[in-house]
């Protein structure tokens, strides 16, 4: 491993950036095959609902319309989609790869149309006639725990899974409490939307009888798999390609209906299928995530010292349990302690079904929520105790002498019950935060009107888990020329991967970056995989890296030895020449001929946690509730940079993810279970002028002791503390009027409620 | 029915249908996929060109109305493989990650800077608030564009 002037730790250019910049990547919708087809999906309309009919007559009439597939083309029994993390009470509710009989969300596929153009298969849709009967539909808690409309009936209730997060004995912490504060919360629904939509390529060849499905994202081995065995081919006749991907952020990539309807279309008639997603059916369609309802209180001692936590967690997963579905809210359950010192805990969090789109992932599932919830019982608290909220923060949150520290267990388990907090001194980069941000100075501005809006500022703490498991494997090849290929399973998901993982090879090989090629993602390249998701890819991947270039050089070692005729032992390796102390020495290229490959698996299911805090200064106009943000600062240390360039724009770009999350993104429903979000102009991304005023510190202090590499995940920092810290900044400014912001998003007319509701109260 | 246009200095001739936007055609039928497709509804940017030297969404056009239009796409922003000052300037600044609203900046900030060199902060900004990014928080595109106005304001000189 090369120890000085190394690629780690650099501001590495990036390798994928020239085809991008001069508009020659490829992604999904760029790619065409001869005589292929186009797929297009009919969806449903209504939010819970029977089909009475269904007839494309008409559709298949229309000239250049080649086939409408529905449910009743699927035989006797619709498939559904396999979990990706499993639990004893989900499986009744997985998702049916399309609605037949009963539909539950609106934008739910029901047909299929295949047409030789994509304008011909749009026009065919509307010459479908879809006879529904309309039902009540479930939208909220309070729909749901009636009990009167149940999505599935076979089911006696909406509830699909109850998860307990649990440490200490919380009954008692609370009965010896000094103070308890308790409130209720609510994140808005939300998505990930990544800029480019989703899309796929589909293509069947009959005479191997092998499928090959381009656009793949996330989890390409697993998607592999899955489409395998619903398929039922060996999943060595199935491959999943991965082209340039224009954003993922948990939702891609995941398993998804239309994955699987592509296949079946291209397999029973033979043709490549391609289908690429429009924005309008993005929202209806791909995964949503974030809608979450607490009612959660936290005990403390007199002195600040938290004794500990309960409550409940309602999470609105949509109408089915998708692959992931079950990962935001196991996960706000068990991370909404954060960095906190909780030693009592007892959480419950509860998935319950509705008639809207089945939510999977989106950055920092669970914990951005989570954190929301704690940051505001924190606020609380100080209030309750007449403490600093800085002082009160600084006293509970965890420090380097009580790692490894234990979070709650997580029951039912779904093979992670159980995690402790990895290494570091979350104190430290509080502090560093505050000094930073220059709390002091601008605290006196705190509550304070100037110039007619309300000043406030708050900091909050968070942790980030990364290195999901269970493993990732890599290919290294020597070529001809000397130089090494690298093939791993990890995908890109636009986060820079081929940069990163090249930097890692170059300096765990000893050669220069520029001799070495990569190969990620796709199902061909390599036996077995996994890919990108919950901030692995580096950890993982580089780890599996490092273990596959061990080997390389000892490979290297003996063929040089062979061609010296020397021990191996005597040889050093640096810079790709192997060298004697007699001053003879063979290049790597020279032992080319003895086709050198070395492979790697990594296996560990040991998580990293990468933390940090965040804080910010707004002005509240209390007059129209508009929030403005003067300055959002974060500190992460995320246990090894690899690449500082990556690192900063992955943080950053969350940071400003987050703020739509806190201002201005809602997935809202009529009370039909209408999407009310039909094109970006109603979902409201953040622009170029809504956040200038972002910094981003990345810190690596303290390597993660679990994992070779010393990396953590990392890529959620800035979004995670943002819900937590821009409403208690808001509420630190409006306090002359006592607001208090529990329900995000934090709109203007929201803010301009809470103050006009505060006023009549005074 | 037939419809001419320059394509970074290419004539290309089509045969769209009448309701075949800019982009469908560039991307489809003249083969050139730089030009990112993100919405469709004329909100996102991402498949913004420059017709006759104005930022135009391709998605908002029809094919036929650029009969005889000179457009440059992201293909024929910088020389081929070789980057203009622009484009390094975003890979210096890290101004992309996936890359897909990356076609639409450049030829935003291309067709801005080439008329106004010396924009400050707040002009590229409230102009490139018509493209959205999802990966980058903006602040390295507007860094990069920054840098870039130099080699803008040079070539204007020149002329
Ligand atoms: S695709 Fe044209 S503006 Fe979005
Ligand atoms: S770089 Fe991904 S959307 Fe801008």
């Amino acid at each position: 491993m090369r120890t000085v002037n190394t690629y780690i730790g650099s501001p590495v250019e990036r390798i994928e950036d020239q085809r991008f910049l001069t508009g020659t990547g490829e992604y999904v919708g760029d790619m065409s095959r001869e005589g292929m087809w186009h797929a297009v999906f009919l969806r449903s309309p209504v939010g819970h609902g029977r089909i009475l009919k269904i007839d494309a007559s008409a559709a298949l009439a229309l000239e250049g319309v080649r086939a409408v597939l529905t449910g009743d083309d699927m035989g006797e029994d619709v498939p559904t989609i396999p979990f990706r993390r499993p639990n004893p009470t989900i499986g009744p509710f997985a998702q049916p790869i399309i609605g037949r009989g009963k539909v539950r969300y609106f934008g739910e596929p029901i047909a299929v149309v295949l047409a030789d153009s994509q304008e011909i298969a749009e026009d065919a849709l509307g010459l479908i006639d879809v006879e529904y009967e309309q039902l009540p539909a479930v939208l909220d808690r309070e729909t749901c725990f009636a009990d009167k409309v149940l999505l599935f009936e076979a089911q006696k209730s909406n509830v699909t899974s109850v998860f307990n997060a649990q440490k200490g004995s919380a009954d008692e912490a609370f009965a010896k409490a000094d103070v308890v504060v308790k409130d209720r919360f609510y994140t808005q629904r939300q998505t990930a939307t990544p800029m480019e939509t989703r899309g796929l390529l589909a293509e069947w060849d009959e005479k191997n009888r092998r499928l090959r499905v381009s656009g793949a994202a996330k989890l390409p081995f697993f998607n592999r798999k899955t489409m395998a065995d619903m398929m039922k081919l060996p999943e060595e006749a199935v491959d999943y390609i991965e082209v340039d991907v224009g954003g993922g952020f948990g939702a891609r990539g995941e398993f998804y209906p239309e994955d699987f309807l592509c296949a079946f279309a291209a397999r029973k008639f033979n043709k490549p299928i391609k289908w690429v997603e429009d924005r309008r059916e993005h929202f209806t369609a791909i995964g949503h995530s974030r809608e979450c309802e607490a009612q959660v209180e936290l005990a403390l001692s007199k002195d600040g010292t938290i004794l500990g936590m309960r409550g409940d967690l309602y999470v609105n997963i949509g109408a089915y349990v998708r692959p992931n579905g079950m990962t935001p809210v196991r996960n706000a359950a068990q991370f909404m302690t954060g960095p906190y010192r909780v030693p009592n805990i007892d959480l419950k969090a509860h998935a319950f079904v509705s008639n809207k789109t089945p939510a999977g992932t989106y950055r920092g599932p669970g914990r951005y929520e989570g954190c929301f919830f704690m940051e505001r019982l924190m606020e609380m608290a100080a209030d309750a105790l007449q403490m600093d909220r800085v002082a009160l923060r600084r006293k509970n949150l965890l420090t380097n002498t009580e790692m490894p520290y234990p979070l709650a267990t997580v029951l039912p388990s779904d093979g992670r019950a159980e995690t402790n907090c990895d290494s570091g001194d979350y104190r430290e980069t509080f502090d560093r935060c505050l000094k930073e941000f220059h709390w002091d100075e601008k605290a006196k501005l705190d509550g304070q009107q100037v110039d007619g809006r309300y000043h406030g500022i708050a900091i909050a703490s968070f942790i980030e888990g990364g290195a999901s498991g269970p493993s990732e494997a890599c290919k290294l090849e020597l070529e001809a020329d000397g130089s090494v290929t690298l093939y791993i399973g990890s995908s890109s998901i636009g986060q820079g991967v081929e940069t990163v993982m090249l930097q890692i090879t170059a300096d765990a090989l000893e050669l220069p970056m520029d001799r070495l090629r990569i190969y990620h993602g796709s199902t061909d390249l390599l036996k077995e995989g996994w890919g990108s998701y919950g901030s692995r890819a580096t950890v993982m991947g580089g780890s599996a890296i490092m273990m596959a270039a061990e080997k390389m050089l000892d490979r290297f070692r003996e063929e040089a030895a062979k061609r010296l005729n020397v021990d191996p032992s005597s040889l050093t390796i640096a810079e790709g020449v192997a060298r004697h102390a007699d001053g003879r020495s063979v290049p790597l290229a020279e032992v080319a001929s003895a086709k050198i490959v070395t492979e790697a698996k990594y296996t560990s299911w040991t998580p990293t946690y990468t933390y940090g805090a965040g804080a910010v200064h707004v002005a509240v106009d209390a007059d129209t509730g508009h929030v403005q943000v003067l300055e959002y600062l974060v500190v992460d240390d995320v246990g090894r940079i690899i690449n500082p360039l990556t690192l900063h724009g992955q943080v950053m770009g969350a940071a400003v993810q987050g703020f739509g999350s806190v201002f201005s993104e809602e997935l809202a429903y009529d009370d039909q279970g209408t999407l009310l979000v039909g094109s970006l102009a109603d979902y409201l991304l953040p622009l170029a002028t809504d956040y200038p005023h972002i910094h981003c510190i990345s810190t690596d202090n303290y390597p993660t002791p679990n994992h070779p590499i010393g990396a953590k995940g990392a890529g959620e920092g800035g979004i995670i503390p943002i819900g937590g810290v821009v409403a208690n900044a808001v509420s630190s400014a409006l306090k002359s009027f006592g607001v208090a912001p529990n329900i995000l998003p934090l709109s203007p007319n929201r803010i301009w409620d809470l103050v006009q509701a505060a006023k009549r109260k005074a | 029915m037939t419809v001419s246009f320059d394509v970074n200095g290419r004539k290309v001739t089509v045969d769209p249908a009448a309701r075949t936007t800019l982009a469908d055609c560039l991307r489809h039928d003249v083969g050139m996929t730089g030009t990112h497709v993100g919405c469709e509804h004329g909100v996102c940017g991402a498949c913004t060109v420059i017709v006759n030297g104005e930022a135009v969404r391709s998605c908002l056009m029809l094919a036929v109305q650029a009969d005889g239009a000179k457009i440059t796409t992201i293909e024929g922003i910088g020389a081929g493989e070789e980057l203009s000052p622009l484009q390094l300037a975003f890979k210096k600044h890290h101004g992309l990650q996936c890359g897909f609203c990356t076609p639409g900046m450049l030829t935003t900030l291309h067709a801005l800077l080439s008329q106004e060199p010396d924009a400050d902060e707040e002009r590229i900004r409230d102009v490139l608030s018509g493209n959205i990014c999802r990966c980058t928080g903006y602040i390295p595109i507007i860094e990069a564009a920054m840098e870039a106005r130099e080699a803008y304001r040079a070539k204007a000189g020149e002329s």
